[in-house]
C-alpha cells in the first residue's frame, strides 16, 4: 500500500515559481511518469516527493500520513538519479548494500538480497568492480539494482535514460518495464520523451509552465488531449494545428480557415459545445490521408490540395511534409506510396478525429 | 628548426630553475656536513678531505697565515667533512625539546585545519543561509592582509587573554590564518562533487551528517591533504610570529631554535645548517607519503557528465 497525494503544492525558488497549485493523486502501484518539457517542474515535483526539496506550500502524503517535515532517510522512498550517482569509492556490490547497511541489516542478508538483485539485473558478474570500470548501461543497471535491492515503498526515477544511447535507452525502457511488473510498487517515472512517456506509463501527468495539463492514460492522452500543449507534446510526429474559426451554416459546422473549409460531422464528440468563434483545430498526422489523383470536382468535403516538401522515410512509414499556402501540415503514409518531392497530393482530412482548442485558452472545447 | 631552438630554450630555462632551486639546498648539506663553521666557502663538495697544515701556534687548530697543503684545490684550508654537526645539534643544544614543541603545535594546527576547513567549506559548499556571501567575502578579505600588519593586534589580544608564552596562543594565530584559504580550498574541492551523491545516501538513509562524512569526506582526501599540508607547513616553517608569543626558549619552535644558533659575534653555520636540513625531513617525508593522495579523478565513474 503506497499512496502518494499531492495536495495544492507550490514551490518557487526566488522570484522564479516553478510549481503552482499541484494536486495529483498517485495510486497504489501504479507507473505514473511525469512528462514536459525542461523547467516545466515535473523534477522539481519529485525532490518534493523524495523530500530533497520542502514545498512552499501544500501538502504531500504518503500512505495516509504528511510528510512535509519527514527526513528523505525516513520516507523509504528509492530514487534513480539521471546522472546514476553511484558512490565511487565503493564496489558495485557496497553501492548496492549501502542503504541496508545503513538501516542497519545483518551481513548475510545484504548479501543474500544484493547477489539475487544483481542476477535480476543481470549484473552479478561486475559485483566487485568499482563504478568507473563500468559502462553506462552497466552504471544504470547498478543505480536500479541500488534502488530495488531495499524494497522501498515508492521508486523514483528522474530522466534515468537521458544519458544512454538510442539503442541502449530503448532495451532499459523495456527493462524497466519489466522489473515494474515483478515489483509492482508504485513508481514515479520523470521524463522529457514522450515515447517513454506512453510507452512506460500506466497514468502519464502532462506538465507545463509548474502547472498540470493532462493526467490521463497514456492512449486518452493521446486521443483525448485536453489543450494544445498536451496534444503537441504527446505524439511523433507532432499534431498538425491550424488557427481558424468555427461557424455555421445551414445547421451545418464548418471550420474555415485561409483556403482551408472543413465541414463537421454531427458525430462529433464536441459538437453540441460549438459556438461561432476562434479556434485551433488539431488533427494527427495519420488522421489525414494523402491522394494521389486530384479530384478536381467541386464541393469536395474535407478535401484539400497542397504540395510535398519533403519526404521523411522512417521505413515502416513515410513522413509527408505538406505545403499548403501559409500552412505546412504532416501526413503519416505508407511506405508503398509512390510519390516525389514537389508533387502534388490532395489531403483528405478525418475531421472526426481532430480537435478544436479555445484560441485562446488553448483548452479543448467541451 | 624551430621546434629545435624551442626545446633548446625551455631546457635552458629548466637548468637555469633547477640550479636556483638546488643551489641553496646543496650549499646547507655542505655546510652542515664540515666540520669547522665554514660558511663562507664557495664550495659544493659534500665531502671534503682535511686538509695538513703546518701548525705553528701548536694548538692543534688552522690558524690565518698557517701553511696548508690545498688538497681540494679550493684556495681556503678545509677541516675535513663529518656529522659533527648533527651530533652536537642532539647532544649541545635544545633541538629535540624545540622539534617536540614545533611537533604538536604544528599537529594540533593541523587537526584544528582540516576539521573545521573539511566543515566549514561544507557549509559553504552545499547550504544556502544569510550572511553565506559575506562570509566567504569576510574570509578572503583576511587573507589580504600580510601577517607582520596583525602582530600588533594579534599581541594585544593574546596578552588580555594571556596567551603569550603559550602553545594555545600561538595555535590560535596559526589556525586563524590558514583557516580562511584551507576553507575555500575545500569548498571549491565539495562543488566539484555533484550533490546527486548525497542525495542518494540521503534516500538510502542517511543522516546529512553520514551522507558528509561516509560519501562525501572521503572522496575528499586530495583536498584534505592540501589543507592538512598547508596547515602544517604554515606553523611548522613559521618565525615572526612565534618569536613575538614565545619568549621563554623552552617553548621554541624550530624556526626560533635555528635562530638562536645565531649570535651577534658569532653564529654556529655548522649547527644551523645541520639543524636547517633536519627541520625540512618531516616536512619532505609527508609531501612525499601524501602525494598519492594528491591524485584526482577520485569521483570519476560516479556521475555521467
Amino acid at each position: 500500500m503506497s499512496k502518494v497525494i499531492l495536495k495544492n503544492i507550490s514551490k518557487s525558488y526566488g522570484s522564479n515559481e516553478i510549481l503552482k497549485n499541484i494536486n495529483l493523486d498517485i495510486y497504489d502501484s501504479e507507473f505514473l511518469v511525469l512528462v514536459g518539457p525542461s523547467g516545466c517542474g515535473k523534477s522539481t515535483t519529485l525532490r518534493l516527493i523524495a523530500g530533497l526539496e520542502s514545498p512552499d506550500d501544500g501538502e504531500i502524503i504518503i500512505n495516509n500520513s504528511i510528510v512535509n517535515n519527514m527526513d528523505p532517510s525516513k520516507r523509504d522512498i528509492a530514487m534513480v538519479f539521471q546522472n546514476y550517482a553511484l558512490y565511487p569509492q565503493m564496489t558495485v556490490k557496497e553501492n548496492m548494500g549501502f542503504g541496508l547497511k545503513i538501516r542497519k541489516y545483518k551481513k548475510e542478508e545484504i548479501d543474500t538480497r544484493v547477489i539475487e538483485t544483481a542476477k535480476t539485473l543481470k549484473i552479478d558478474n561486475l559485483l566487485d568492480r568499482k563504478p568507473k570500470a563500468l559502462s553506462g548501461g552497466q552504471r544504470q543497471r547498478v543505480a536500479l539494482g541500488r534502488a530495488i535491492v531495499r524494497k522501498p515503498k515508492v521508486f523514483l526515477f528522474d530522466e534515468p535514460l537521458s544519458n544512454l544511447d538510442a539503442k541502449l535507452r530503448q532495451e532499459m525502457r523495456v527493462e524497466i518495464k519489466r522489473l515494474y511488473k515483478l515489483l509492482n510498487t508504485t513508481m514515479i517515472y520523470v521524463t522529457h520523451d514522450q515515447t517513454e512517456a506512453m510507452t512506460m506509463g500506466s497514468r502519464i501527468v502532462v506538465m507545463n509552465n509548474g502547472k498540470i495539463e493532462q493526467v490521463d492514460s497514456p492512449e486518452n492522452t493521446y486521443l483525448k488531449p485536453k489543450s494544445i500543449f498536451s496534444s503537441s507534446f504527446i505524439g511523433a510526429p507532432k499534431i498538425n494545428l491550424i488557427n481558424g474559426e468555427l461557424y455555421k451554416e445551414e445547421s451545418e459546422w464548418y471550420f474555415h480557415s485561409n483556403g482551408i473549409k472543413l465541414q463537421i460531422k454531427s458525430t462529433h464528440y464536441q459538437y453540441s459545445n460549438f459556438k461561432a468563434e476562434k479556434v485551433t483545430f488539431g488533427i494527427r498526422a495519420e488522421d489525414i490521408n494523402a491522394n494521389l489523383k486530384i479530384n478536381e470536382e467541386k464541393d469536395q468535403i474535407n478535401l484539400i490540395k497542397g504540395s510535398v516538401d519533403f519526404i521523411e522515410n522512417l521505413g515502416s512509414e513515410m513522413n509527408l511534409h505538406i505545403k499548403m499556402l501559409d500552412n505546412n501540415f504532416i501526413i503519416k503514409c505508407e511506405r508503398k506510396l509512390q510519390v516525389r518531392e514537389n508533387q502534388e497530393v490532395q489531403m483528405c482530412f478525418d475531421v472526426d478525429q481532430g480537435h478544436f482548442f479555445n484560441f485562446k485558452t488553448g483548452k479543448i472545447l467541451c | 628548426m624551430k621546434k629545435k631552438i624551442e626545446t633548446i630554450l625551455i631546457f635552458m630555462f629548466l637548468v637555469f630553475f633547477s640550479i636556483g632551486t638546488l643551489y641553496p639546498v646543496l650549499n646547507i648539506l655542505s655546510v652542515s656536513l664540515k666540520t669547522d663553521n665554514a660558511f663562507h666557502s664557495q664550495s659544493l663538495a659534500l665531502i671534503q678531505i682535511r686538509e695538513k697544515f703546518e701548525d705553528i701556534n701548536n694548538n692543534n687548530k688552522w690558524d690565518e697565515g698557517e701553511i696548508f697543503f690545498d688538497k681540494n684545490e679550493n684556495g681556503i684550508w678545509d677541516a675535513g667533512s663529518g656529522l659533527r654537526s648533527y651530533f652536537n645539534l642532539f647532544k649541545d643544544t635544545d633541538f629535540l625539546l624545540w622539534s617536540r614543541n614545533s611537533i604538536i603545535i604544528s599537529l594540533l594546527v593541523t587537526m584544528t585545519g582540516v576539521v573545521f576547513a573539511s566543515i566549514g567549506g561544507y557549509a559553504l559548499s552545499r547550504f544556502k543561509f544569510k550572511g553565506r556571501e559575506f562570509g566567504m567575502i569576510a574570509l578572503l578579505t583576511t587573507q589580504m592582509f600580510p601577517a607582520t600588519m596583525l602582530l600588533l593586534p594579534f599581541f594585544i589580544l593574546l596578552s588580555y587573554l594571556g596567551l603569550i608564552n603559550s602553545y594555545l596562543g600561538l595555535i590560535i594565530i596559526y589556525s586563524s590564518t590558514a583557516l580562511p584559504f584551507c576553507i575555500w580550498q575545500m569548498k571549491g574541492y565539495y562543488d566539484t562533487i555533484p550533490p546527486a551523491l548525497e542525495e542518494s545516501a540521503r534516500l538510502d538513509g542517511c543522516t546529512q551528517l553520514q551522507a558528509f562524512y561516509k560519501i562525501i569526506l572521503p572522496l575528499s582526501s586530495p583536498a584534505l591533504v592540501i589543507t592538512a599540508l598547508f596547515s602544517f607547513m604554515a606553523s611548522w616553517s613559521e618565525y615572526v610570529v612565534a618569536a613575538i608569543i614565545l619568549q621563554d626558549p623552552k617553548l621554541y619552535t624550530l624556526p626560533l631554535g635555528l635562530k638562536s644558533f645565531q649570535a651577534s659575534l658569532s653564529t654556529q653555520w655548522g649547527l644551523y645548517a645541520a639543524g636547517a636540513v633536519v627541520v625540512s625531513i618531516p616536512v619532505t617525508i609527508l609531501f612525499i607519503s601524501l602525494s598519492k593522495y594528491l591524485v584526482s579523478g577520485l569521483t570519476m565513474g560516479s556521475v555521467k557528465e
